[in-house]
Parts: structure tokens; sequence; C-alpha cells
């Protein structure tokens, strides 16, 4: 039998964690299909379960002293319906675009990005938001960046023992944050691709700052330093062109039920001029 | 188990479950509340769509601890805000037929109520954003949109005597689909019922041995570990008659990953505990014969005894002498698996019958005459023995015509001596149930140089999975169909059913002719490329129509009216033609195009006797009850049969109570299936009803058109005469029967193989991301010949969501087998992905029908796909001749 935990205070899931290997449940929108996809062909077996639901105090978004700290509890909706500034843009479209309503109203943006699904919709605006992931366990609590955070395909650098208690968000002063994807139907659709981009500018138009990351082109999301690089100084209304195959070489994109490999690195160009040409 | 503590639809309740259960589990098996429905169990089809503190959510994701506190409503509430907010829901979709077969009307009408609680005048923007977590795959989504946009809902007036054909009435059954109280197969089942898991193979092909079965029943403490030695009858269904190759549970060789092996039997705990890979199961894995390429070569191993060559069976039509000509056209295609995608899972439940001697089944099917043959074949008992009651079902398409859970449960309740239940799992249902053929074909045509059609072949390898199932039906069926509704004068095709290693592939709304009319289609707008004239002109000029001969040599003499359709589509098309130029000429990457195809289909089955046969009483209590064995997946056959029966006996509806599709009470009226029910059962259930008037007319030697009125046991026939049905000596009883006229075909495929056809065409357009490969259908327009619209409402609630299923045939639907079973890989059409549609219907009435009825259900899917296809060539100049059009395939190929 599956034990169920579902603590209310802070310390009791600490210390559940550390005495047990649980599998921490959120909103349970990725951890309940998985179970039903093992159990259709005969492994009805289960972790017990340490459900972080009714902890207190972590479905809020709040302003810091560095910027804004994302509760780990923090739902889709809740981020879409925040009051946030255009640097939040791309997470808001991120999010509009998960699952349906339904998905939005319960998956949280903390456990998207510990699935660390190569298709994980938030985890691209997370890295170019430059998020740090802050982490706590009975040892004490540590601060990963996002990007050190995900260590591989869906695997972490969380310790068995830690839960993620937020996502901190830095200032960016003047920056636009976006997002594109690009899937097969409307609504409820896994990621090809995708790509999110926050950018500043000067008074002038130039690009001071930008950090523009891929998703479903890698095990892992990743960061487009190259590209990052070549838009500094560019004038934010010819940003598109800046965009060259080059700037792809680190990707390696498979072939799967979705899409081939070679398109995705043709989508992945496309996407990313898409999201420059955005409004600044 | 923990008690739960919470608010449910108004009412504080408490319910001891397990925390990690989902909600809808508690929720249904628990708490009784059966309104919410499982498709999926993974969040991808909201139908367990519930309010969670207001805000939509699936149950089957949230763990029912989570409920603890929390303000739960379902579709079962009635107080309040949302009561009073789901009551004008339900009423505007029942006024527009927004609920077909109903299994996701509970997820539409919670999703709808959130939002109509935040925003009580949305647009259709806002009402698709809030309903696109609910899959429909029976609406095409387009009158659940127009039902939650009508604030003031208006039911139609019920019709007065003899006007019921041609009203568009709310279903008849409508009501308990909108306020959760109607009864699919896991709705329901004895208190007692044990429980049913099938154990399945992971494999395409092997062999297996079994160890120490009662060690393995006791350690998991199951009441029973069924194998093939438990089958007390014949171990084998299918349905061709002289043909039954599958087994219920395998005796040793598995043909397919998810052949049934063994039936687990006991508490739900208990079967749902075992882990496969902890019985005493020993696989031998073989090679596996993928696709019909591998299964068709030279050195294939054969995979059944009676089918060398892994052909089962080839089917052909031959007429004239085709040649080249001054246009010539050719073309290779292929079609995916694609699966039916019902949103409810195969359930339902057997009980033996209190004598000992007969069993029950309570399940979800479209054929439960069929169903009872092979159940008591399965039994080895008569077929008396054998009750089908079938549940209402959450949607077939073809996919629940051949036994699923029958004949296990069965097994398992004669077994055990004790009810016993099953609901599938969605993976199950897609690993283990039928699947539209996946089609490989080879098709030529030629035109003369004014344009007309001089010569078709059709060569095409039909996958036809693990077992017949359907097969022989497609083989037949595609080779009188192939060459699209047009008078062509010589022609060669051949289509062929062939064995291999993957799923079962049987009847989905067309039986492989939507697949012929993709490869057709195709080859049509080439030669009016080749010719330089428009794809309608050349469309209209081959047009078959009354007084034509069809390629079996049968000779159309009514009801053909495609010429009809074209006409009324002419305007629009021109009206696209010039929105794609005007677009076209400043838009160099987002391409619009339109596109068109055309289509027949035969309704009954191919050259066979299909007979129908209804019951009409009207006892002495004044009581009138149409006994009526059609079995309404959703399309309406309830409600259309007692409209014409209501016109035909000159009694209102209103007056009029129904005995379903139960093998015990009903007579037979055959499958739901091959558009057959409003023309075959339509024609019994007319005879019906005049057979009955005929009898009261005589009883009053009263004329042909004395005008009845029934009130109380008070029979008023014409001005003079009342009869007291009181004090007659006998209830008064009616029967009809209809077998539609059919001959046999002779070795070329000539004769007579349907009594008649349905016609249609439609036009699309759609918007091609050019740098993407990604294609948005905009509109589609769709003219029809339904002979007569018995139900207007319903025939457009057939027609959209044909379009819907095409659409999703022609752009996203792919099964493959061991990658996408589930509906998150597995994509079918959202409310986001449907077009706005709009219906031409042609009513050219066909003599042999109901009131000029025929068939509607199958027509509307086949031009659909070919409409879409002809519009991306028109958009990026590239010709599709593979489906699903994934954007990777369509990006490859424009490149
Ligand atoms: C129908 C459907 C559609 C979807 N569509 C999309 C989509 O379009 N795009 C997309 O990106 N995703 C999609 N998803 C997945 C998305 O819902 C999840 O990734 C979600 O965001 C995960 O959040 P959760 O709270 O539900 O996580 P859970 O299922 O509760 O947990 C997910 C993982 O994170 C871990 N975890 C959660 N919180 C913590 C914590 N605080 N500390 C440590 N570990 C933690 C869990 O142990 C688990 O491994 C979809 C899911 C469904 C069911
Ligand atoms: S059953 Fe919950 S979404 Fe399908
Ligand atoms: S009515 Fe929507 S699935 Fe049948």
């Amino acid at each position: 039998m599956t034990a169920y935990h579902r603590p209310t205070r802070l310390e009791d899931a600490l210390a559940i964690r550390a005495g047990a290997d649980v599998a921490v449940l959120a909103g349970g929108t990725d951890i309940f299909p998985a179970r039903t996809a093992r159990a259709a062909w005969g492994d009805p077996t289960h972790k017990d379960v340490l459900d972080i639901s009714a902890l207190p105090g972590l479905r809020e978004i709040s302003e810091t002293d560095e910027g804004w700290r994302i509760g780990c509890l923090v739902t889709w909706s809740t981020l879409i319906g925040a009051a946030l500034p255009p640097l939040f843009d791309g997470l808001k479209a991120a999010a509009r675009e998960v699952g349906g309503r339904q998905v939005q109203n319960r998956a949280t943006l903390v456990g998207n990005m510990v699935t660390a699904s190569p298709a994980g919709d938030g985890i691209p605006i997370l890295l170019a938001l430059d998020a740090s992931v802050e982490i706590i366990s009975r040892r004490g609590a540590r601060r990963v960046a996002v990007a050190e955070f995900l260590t591989g395909y869906r695997t972490t650098a969380l310790a068995a023992d830690e839960l993620v208690l937020a996502l901190h968000v830095p200032r960016l002063h003047g920056g636009q944050g976006g997002f594109r994807k690009l899937g097969a139907r409307h609504y409820l659709v896994i990621s090809i691709a995708m790509t999110a981009g926050v950018i500043a500018t000067d008074s002038a138009g130039r690009i001071t700052s930008a950090r523009i990351a891929l998703g479903a082109c890698s095990a892992v999301a990743q960061r487009l330093p190259a590209l990052e690089a070549a838009l500094i100084g560019v004038a934010r209304a010819q940003a598109t062109q800046v965009v060259q195959p080059h700037h792809l070489q680190s990707i390696s994109p498979i072939d799967d039920i979705r899409a081939s490999a070679a398109y995705r690195r043709d989508a992945a160009l496309v996407l990313l001029r898409d999201l420059l040409e955005a409004r600044a | 188990m923990i008690d739960i503590a919470f608010t449910l639809n108004g009412t504080p309740c408490t319910v001891a479950a397990p925390p990690f259960a989902p909600l809808s589990d508690t929720l249904r098996e628990r708490l009784g509340l059966t309104g919410t429905k499982e498709g999926c169990n993974a969040g991808d089809c909201g139908a367990c769509t519930v309010l969670v503190d207001g805000a939509q959510a699936c149950a089957c994701l949230i763990p029912s601890a989570q409920a603890q506190g929390a303000e739960v409503q379902t579709v079962e509430a009635t107080q309040g805000e949302v009561g009073a907010v789901l009551a004008r829901l339900r009423a505007a979709f029942l006024a527009h037929g927004a609920a077909q077969c109903g299994i996701c009307s509970p997820g539409m009408l919670m999703a709808a109520t959130d939002l109509l609680l935040r925003n009580a005048a949305p647009d259709r923007a806002a009402v698709r954003d809030a309903l696109g977590g609910v899959l429909c795959r029976c609406t095409g989504y387009a009158k659940v949109l127009d039902a939650v946009l009508d604030a003031a809902p208006q039911a139609a007036p019920a019709p007065e005597a003899g006007k019921a054909v041609g009203a568009g009435i709310a279903r008849l059954d409508g009501v308990a689909k909108l306020d959760g109280t109607d009864r699919f197969g896991a709705d329901e089942a004895p208190a007692d019922a044990l429980w049913l898991r099938v154990v399945r193979s992971p494999h395409a092909s092997a062999r297996f041995t079994l160890g120490d079965l009662e060690a393995a029943r006791r350690e998991w403490r199951l009441d029973a570990i069924l194998t093939a030695d438990d089958v007390p009858g014949l171990n084998a269904f299918g349905i061709m008659p002289a043909l039954k190759d599958q087994p219920v549970l395998s005796d040793g060789l598995v043909r397919f990953r998810g052949e049934a092996v063994l039936g687990l039997v006991g508490t739900r705990e208990a079967v749902m505990a075992v882990r496969d890979s902890a019985l005493p199961i020993t696989w031998h894995p073989l090679p596996a014969l993928h696709g019909t390429a591998e299964a068709s070569a030279a050195e294939a191993p054969q995979l059944h005894a009676h089918a060398p060559g892994n052909l089962l069976i080839e089917g052909k039509l031959n007429r004239g002498t085709p040649a080249r000509d001054i246009a010539n056209a050719e073309g290779r295609f292929t079609t995916a698996f694609v699966e039916h995608a019902y949103i409810e899972p195969e359930a339902g439940y057997a009980q033996p019958a209190p004598d000992g001697l007969g069993m029950e089944v309570f399940a979800c099917t479209q054929a439960p005459y069929m169903d009872r043959e092979e159940t008591a074949r399965v039994l080895g008992v008569a077929e008396e023995l054998v009750r089908i009651r079938p549940s209402a079902c959450g949607g077939g398409f073809g996919g629940k015509l051949d036994v699923s859970v029958q004949p296990l449960l069965a097994v398992a309740a004669s077994k055990l001596n004790r009810p016993i239940r099953i609901v599938y799992s969605r993976a199950e249902s897609m690993a283990s149930t039928t699947k539209r053929h996946p089609a490989s074909i080879t098709a030529r045509m030629s035109a003369d140089a004014e344009g007309r059609f001089t010569s078709y072949e059709f060569d095409a390898d039909f996958n036809t999975g693990a077992y017949a199932s359907w097969g022989a039906t497609v083989a037949n069926r595609v080779p009188v169909h192939a060459g699209g509704p047009y008078r062509i004068p010589n022609l060669r095709n051949r289509a062929r059913a062939i064995y291999t290693n993957d799923t079962p592939a049987g009847a989905f709304r067309g039986f492989g002719v939507p697949q012929a009319a993709i490869a057709t289609e195709s080859l049509v707008d080439d030669l009016a490329e080749q010719l330089g004239l428009d794809r309608w002109e050349i469309r209209r000029r081959n047009a078959i129509g009354r007084g034509d001969t069809t390629h079996s040599g049968q000779v159309l003499h009514a009801s053909a009216g495609l010429p009809e359709c074209l006409d009324a589509l002419k305007p629009e098309w021109e009206a696209m033609l010039a929105r794609v130029a005007a677009h076209n000429a400043t838009s160099p990457r987002e391409r619009l195009g339109a596109g068109i195809a055309c289509m027949w289909y035969g309704c009954g089955n191919t050259s066979m006797s299909n007979p129908s046969r209804m019951k009409l009483t009207l006892s002495r209590d004044g009581t009138l009850t149409l006994f009526n064995g059609a079995v309404d997946i959703g399309q309406g056959s309830t409600t259309v049969m007692a409209q014409i029966c209501a016109d035909a006996l000159g009694l209102p509806l209103q007056n009029f109570r129904f005995v379903l599709g139960d093998t015990s009470r009903t007579y037979d009226a055959g499958k739901t299936s091959a558009s057959r029910q409003t023309f075959v059962s339509g024609r019994a259930a007319m005879e019906t009803g005049l057979a009955l008037r005929r009898r009261i007319l005589a009883l009053a030697n009263a004329g042909e058109d004395a005008v009845l009125a029934l009130e109380g046991t008070q029979l008023r026939v014409g001005a003079a005469r009342v009869i007291d049905l009181a004090t007659l000596d006998a209830d008064l009883e009616a029967e009809g029967r209809y077998d539609p006229p059919t001959t046999a075909l002779d070795e070329n495929g000539q004769g007579t193989p349907y009594a008649t056809y349905g016609f249609a065409a439609q036009i699309a357009l759609v918007s091609v991301d050019t740098a993407l490969g990604v294609t948005r259908v905009k509109r589609i327009v769709a003219a029809q010949d339904v002979g007569r619209a018995v139900n207007p409402t319903l025939v457009l609630g057939q027609i959209h969501g044909g379009i819907a299923q095409g659409l999703g045939l022609a752009l996203m639907e792919e099964f493959i087998p061991g990658r996408t079973e589930n509906l998150h890989d597995y994509l079918i059409p959202t409310a986001g992905d449907v077009p706005e549609i709009a219906v031409h219907l042609i009513e050219d009435p066909e003599p042999e029908g109901p009131y000029g009825a025929k068939g509607v259900g199958e027509p509307a899917l086949v031009p659909t796909a070919p409409a879409i296809l002809s519009a991306i060539r028109h958009a990026t100049g590239v010709t599709m001749r593979q489906v699903p059009v994934l954007p990777h395939r369509l990006w490859e190929q424009m490149r």
C-alpha cells in the first residue's frame, strides 16, 4: 500500500522527506498521468507520497529586494492572474498555453520544472528569466540557478531529502519577456519546440540584455549564448535578422512521433525569429 | 483509507476513501455520483471536469486527500449559483443538440459553468478557451459553443401530430445526458460484483507458457485467474460468419500487443494490486510483422492457418477496359491507423440469470444482437439464454461494433457464478480494440480533353491487423466506392485486407472509403490541373446523378443529389478562391488555400440482407410503446425512429413511450453502422407505425385520412369515432420490417450492392504557415444529400462531428501501437481546431427510405480530409499523399 502524507507544517514535510523515499506531490498533474500509464501495463506500484499542497504560505508571488519570489504552490492560473511587469509576459504566455484551464488551475510552475521534461513549457522562460531555485531540507537551505538545477533528461540536482520552496526571479530594468510554442493542435498539446526570451533595451531602442532559450530541441532546454551575444547592441527592430543557423550549434533535436530532428532545427529558427519579431 | 470532509454540491459531506485515489473515483465509486465521467485518468479528455473551490479541474488528477475542506461541485449540482447556471446551460445544450452521446457533456457543462460564473457574456473565443480542455468526439464542438453562448435558450415547440418528421426537436434521450443520470457502461453494476482485470500481451508477437497460477491466485488474494481453458464454449469471436479468428483469451500464441492473456477476478483492490511482471507468464517473443509490406513479403511467416500469404480477403470491381487518355494522373498514398477515441472506454458487467442458465450483459455497444451471438458461442449456450442490455454508449463510430468486454465478462461471470464488472483503462481500450485500417494505395485516373473521366485503376492494401474483424467489409465496400461519385466507364479496382501483427483494424465511420477518397480526389485535382480546369468544374462535369450508372452497374433511379450539392457550393467556392487570391498576393508566409472534394456512400451492408424489425403496442390502459432495437450511440436514432413512427401512425410524439435496444424485449434492428439506422430501421419504424394505423382504422372502420388523437384510454379516430381502449379484448400491436433490396456482386463486382447512396461535397479553406508547416482549417462548407432531414438538428450534428473526425484524419491522428496509447500522444481535434462550418442540406428524396430519408452518419467524414488536402495543395503547391499531414511532413515536402 502506498503511504500518503499531507503535512501542514514544513518541518513535518522535511522530516518525512528525510526519513523515506517519497514522491513529492503538488498539483499532481504529472504524477497522476504517469501513474495511470504504468498501471495500464500492469505496474500499479507507487512510491509513498508526500503531498505538499497543505503547507502554508507557498501559494504567493511576492516582491523581494532582488525581484520576485514565486512560491512552489503557485499555479499557472495564479501566474496568469497576477499583476506582474512585462518581464513576466513570456511566463504568462507559457502559462496560457499549458494544457487546458483545468490543468492551469492545479498545476504548479515548480512541478513543471522539477519534472524536467524537455517539453516542459515553463523551463525555457525560467532560464531566460535567470531564475534561481530555493531549496530546503533538514540540512539547510540553498539556492541554485535553474540552469544548474536541471541536470539532464528528466533529472535535477534535487537531493532525495530536499524540497523546492520557491523560485526567485531577479529584476531587469525594462525587461520584456516573450514565448512561442509550436504544437500540432490548438489546446492540450505537447510542444514540438518552444522558445522564450527576455530582452531589455536602452532609451535608443538598442538591446542591452538578451536572454534567449529553446526547449524540446535537446535533452534539457538551453540558453543560446551565441545568439544572445550577437543581439547585444542591435536595434530592437532589427533583432529578427540576427538569428542564424550557427546560433543553434549546441542543440541536438531528436526524431520522435511529433516531429523529425531536421524539422525541429529549422522550426527553432523560425520560432526564434518570431519571438524576436514581437513588440519590444 | 482516511476520512475526507468537504462540501459537495453545497452540502457538507464526509467520505472514507484512499487519500491517493483520484477524486473522480471517490465521487463515482464511493459517493455514487457517476455524473462525473472518466475517459482517460490522465487529464487529457476533461470528461471528469468538476469545480473545486469554484475553478474547473480534472477530478482524475486530484488526490482525494486534497478535497479536504474544499468546495466541490459536480454536474449533479442543483443549488445556488452553480445550480442556476447549470440549469440554463442544460436547456441550451438540449435546444442546440450540443450533447450527442453525452459522455463529454458533464465535463463540458462544468467547464462552461466555470466560465459563465466569471464572465456572464463571453465571446466565442473565450468559450473556446474555457472548453479547450474538454474533448468531444461527436459534435465537432460547434453546437456546444452555440449552446454556451445562448443566454436565453428556447426549446423548439413540440410538433403536432403528423408534423414530427422534419422538425429539429431536441433529442428525446437528452435530459439524462445533461443531468448526469444517463447510465454508461461504467456507471452501473450490482453491489456484489467482483472486478475483472485483463492481463494483456506487451509483445506484438510471442508465445507464452503459464506457471503455477493457483499459487499466484492465492498470493494476490484473487478469486480466480482465468485462462483460455476457462472458456466454456468456443474460445473465438469475430465479425465474419465463417471466420471466428480471435480468441477471448489467448491459448499460447499472441498476435498483437494488447491481446488478452489472463483474466484476474477479485475485489477491485485485489485485481488492481497485481503486478503483471510478478505473474507466472514466461514470454518467448517472436519476430513481428508490422505493416502490410512486411506481412505480404514472400518470406513472411504465416499468421493464421487459413490465410496463406497473410491475405484475409480481396475485393474487386472490373468494368470496361481502363486505358490512358489525354490527361493521366497517378499516385501512391498512405494513411495511418486511426483510433475511434470515443471518450467512453469500454465498460460493463455481466451477471448470471437467477435461473442459473442464462447470462445478462450490460455494456456499451453498437450491435447488441451480434454481441448476443458472440457471447452465446463463447459460453457454449443457446443465444436465447443471453440477454444484452446496452448501456448508454459514450461514442462508437464503428469501434463498438465488435465485442470487447462482453465475452470476457460472460466467461468470468459464468465461471464464478456471480456478477462481474470491468472498466477498460484508456490505454487498454486503445491497445486492444479496433482501429481504422491503414491503407497503402496506388491509383491511376484518366480523362479526355473535355475533362470527362474515362478510366480509373485502384489497388490498395489495407492493414487489418492481427484479426479479421471487419476487414472483409472494408475489402468489399472499397472497390465499389473507390472511383468516387463520378461517371467512369472503365475501372479496375482491387482492395486486399492483409493480416499483420498490428492492432486489429475494424469498422470506423466509412469502412475504408475515406482512405480511398483521399487518393481519388487527389487524382481528380491532378487531372484538373493538367487540363487547366477549375477543380469544382471538373467535378461538376463528371458528377454522377439521377439516371446514371454506377461503377457496379447499378442505375441510380432516384435520390442522387451530388450535382445539386456542387451547385449549392458554387458561390462559396468562387468567393473562397477570390479570398485566397487576394490574401496570398500580399502574404508570402501565411498562405491560404481552398480545396474541394466529393463523396458517395452506400447505405446499409454491402450486398447483404440487413433487415430491421420493430414493434408498436397500444395497450388497453392507453400507453403507446415503440419497441425499438436500434442502439442510439449519440447520433440520435431513438429520436429519429420516434419522429418517423409518430408521423406514420398519426399521433404526436408526446404520446409515445419507448423500450430500447434490449435483446430480450425488442426485435433485432441490426447494427448501428453503415449509415443504415435512419434508412433501414427508420423504414421499419415507418412500416410499424403504418401497420398500427391500418389496424386502428380498420377497427374504427374509418377512412385513410382520419385524424387520430389519444387521451387516456380514449382513442379518437376522425371526427366521429372514439375507441375506448379499455374495452378491447387485447392490446393493439403491430410490427414492421424492412430489408433494403440489394443483389449479390458477381466476380467483377457488378450488381446492386446498396439500395441507396448518400452524396456530399465539401469545400475547405485552410491557412498554412509555410515556415513551420502548420495547417489551420479556417472554414468548411458542406453540402450533403440526405434524402430528407428527419431531424435537421441531429443531421447537422452528424455532419459537424464527421467533419471534425475528417479533420483529425487529415492533420493529426496517427495511432502507433505502443507509442500513442493515450490521448496526449494520440491527438484528436479540440474546440480550438474545428473551424466554422456551414452546411447546405440537399433533400433529394429516396423512395425506399422513410419519408425520403437515407443515411447521414458516415458520409460527412469522407470528403473532409481530401478537401483539406486539396486546400493545402492550393496554398502551398505541394501534394500531400500521406496523412496525417503533421507539420514536419508538410515542411519536408515543401523543401
Ligand atoms: C492534460 C495535461 C496537459 C498538460 N499540458 C502541458 C503543456 O502544455 N505544457 C507543459 O509544460 N506541461 C503540460 N502538462 C504538465 C504540467 O501540468 C506539469 O508539468 C505541471 O506543471 C506540474 O506541476 P504539478 O504541480 O501538477 O506537479 P506534480 O505532478 O505534483 O509534480 C511534478 C513533479 O515535480 C515534483 N515536485 C513538485 N513540486 C515539488 C516541490 N515543491 N519540491 C520538489 N519536488 C516537487 C514532483 O515530485 C514530481 O516529480 C500537462 C499535464 C496534463 C495532465
Ligand atoms: S478522465 Fe480526467 S481528464 Fe480524462
Ligand atoms: S457528445 Fe461529446 S463525446 Fe459524445
